[in-house]
């Protein structure tokens, strides 16, 4: 039941956004993030954006991954 | 999607196990705490694929299985009120109260909405102006905070006619009930992605310092979950413990403050009855007094008699971890997911639902 769903925002109208999950357009509350802006990647759920999803984050997780993968032997 | 492709990269993924397997020495079991960690855990095989010294167990993290009959049983009043539409996320519609459930109560002609946002019960409320809406709240932090903002939605438009029928429950004190029964000897916690994007790091704490056990905040692709369990056992292997965050795309150190304030604007931690464990202090959502009349108990005078569980249901030792569906007489005999006993077999989340769905693997 907590799923939550990522998708861009592609517009703002008041505390509402049409955010595209999958190809699809949904309108999502800013209610609980309201300092989401446009093409910011958001995690939906339950109609409700709850958080800011950190793209530098997402990059560097998967780029420490890859370089511990190549470089660490133990 | 951006980055799913990558989180679900299964180099990437095999890479990661092997990596596991080279580390992890000692016998260890570990906890995940949400049910859709559960579903995605069995859905890509994580149990099989893990050495053997690492077990997986599945905790209290479905908030449709843990909630008591109790609540089922007032809802199930409340939907035989003639005013009443009742208004709830569609999981809750089979699972069986005291005598009846909400999908019977709905085919005797109760007027019950399913809806996908607690929005969409607001909605149902301004177009039916001559009717009582009741929205049946059930859910952790992650959704909570939606339950309050239809509150302060409906309070903003001067709804009189919603309210809500709160079930709703905190997670970190529930771990630490968990924790002070010591029944099932946890050596780490798969920490639930959605409830910590909300709540963030801090409630967790108390696990590594009060009880020298290791946790991280993992997220729901296959990528994101071997990292974690790496993560754990890392710290298991070299005698540490931390409280961790692997989701760090979804998951800020502070969580999301602004919707927790939101949360506890309108309600306030109370008790709360678990199924299967209990009360436990503190790990309740009572609405505050300023917001009492959209408290559907009290607006309606909601009184149910002593609720019971199904004699044969052993939901309760499953949600705390100590057996595996396996050992319940009923699991795929008297109990099936078109004919559910308890909550863990309604729920897609639920420990009896996955071991089903995927095969009745241990
Ligand atoms: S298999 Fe059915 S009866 Fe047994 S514990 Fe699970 S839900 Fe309850």
């Amino acid at each position: 039941m907590c799923l939550a769903i990522p998708g861009k925002i592609v517009s703002i109208e008041d505390n509402l956004a049409e955010v595209e999950i999958a190809g699809v357009i949904r309108r999502v509350s800013l209610d609980l993030a309201p300092e989401a802006k446009l093409n910011d990647y958001v995690l939906v759920h339950a109609g409700f954006a709850i958080q800011v999803i950190d793209e530098k984050e997402a990059l560097k997780t998967l780029e420490l991954f890859k370089e511990l993968m190549e470089h660490e032997v133990s | 999607m951006k980055f799913l492709k990558e989180y679900r990269d299964s180099r990437l993924a095999g890479e990661i196990l092997e990596k596991i397997k080279k580390i992890s020495k000692k016998p260890v079991k570990f906890m995940e705490v949400c049910g859709t960690h559960t579903v995605s855990i069995f859905r890509h095989g994580i149990r099989e694929i893990l050495p053997d010294n690492i077990t997986l167990i599945s905790g209290p993290g479905c908030p449709v299985c843990v909630t008591p009959n109790r609540h089922i049983d007032e809802a199930v009043a409340l939907c035989r009120l003639p005013e009443v539409i009742l208004a709830t996320f569609g999981d809750m519609m089979k699972v069986p109260g005291s005598k009846s459930s909400l999908a019977a109560e709905k085919a005797l002609g109760a007027d019950i909405r399913i809806v996908y946002s607690t929005m969409d019960a607001v909605d149902i409320a301004v177009n039916n102006p001559e009717k009582e809406v009741v929205f049946f709240g059930i859910g952790f932090e992650t959704t909570s905070p939606t339950i309050a903002a239809a509150v302060l939605r409906a309070e903003r438009e001067g709804l009189k006619n919603f309210s809500v029928l709160g079930a709703q429950k905190l997670i970190p004190q529930a771990i630490r009930a968990l924790l002070e029964n010591n029944e099932v000897g946890i050596n780490g916690f798969i920490l639930p992605g959605h409830v910590s994007a909300l709540i963030g790091i801090k409630p967790y704490e108390f696990i590594a310092q009060d009880f020298g056990i290791p946790a991280v905040i993992i997220g729901f692709e296959p990528v994101d979950i071997l990292q974690g369990i790496l993560m754990l056992v890392k710290q298991v292997e070299s005698g540490t413990a931390r409280v961790e965050i692997q989701y760090s795309r979804g998951v800020p150190p502070e969580g999301n403050p602004h919707a927790m304030k939101v949360l506890f604007t309108v309600f306030e931690p109370g008790d709360a009855l678990w199924r299967g464990i209990g009360t436990i202090p503190g790990t309740g959502l009572r609405i505050r007094e300023e917001y009492q009349k959209y408290d559907a108990v009290k607006k309606f005078g909601i009184e149910v008699a002593e609720s019971r569980e199904h004699p044969g249901c052993r939901c309760g030792e499953v949600l705390r971890g100590l057996i595996t569906p396996l050992q319940c007489g009923l699991y795929g005999k008297a109990c099936l997911p078109e004919q559910p006993v308890g909550p863990c077999m309604v729920s897609v989340e639920g420990t009896c639902a996955a071991y089903y769905k995927y095969g009745k693997r241990g």
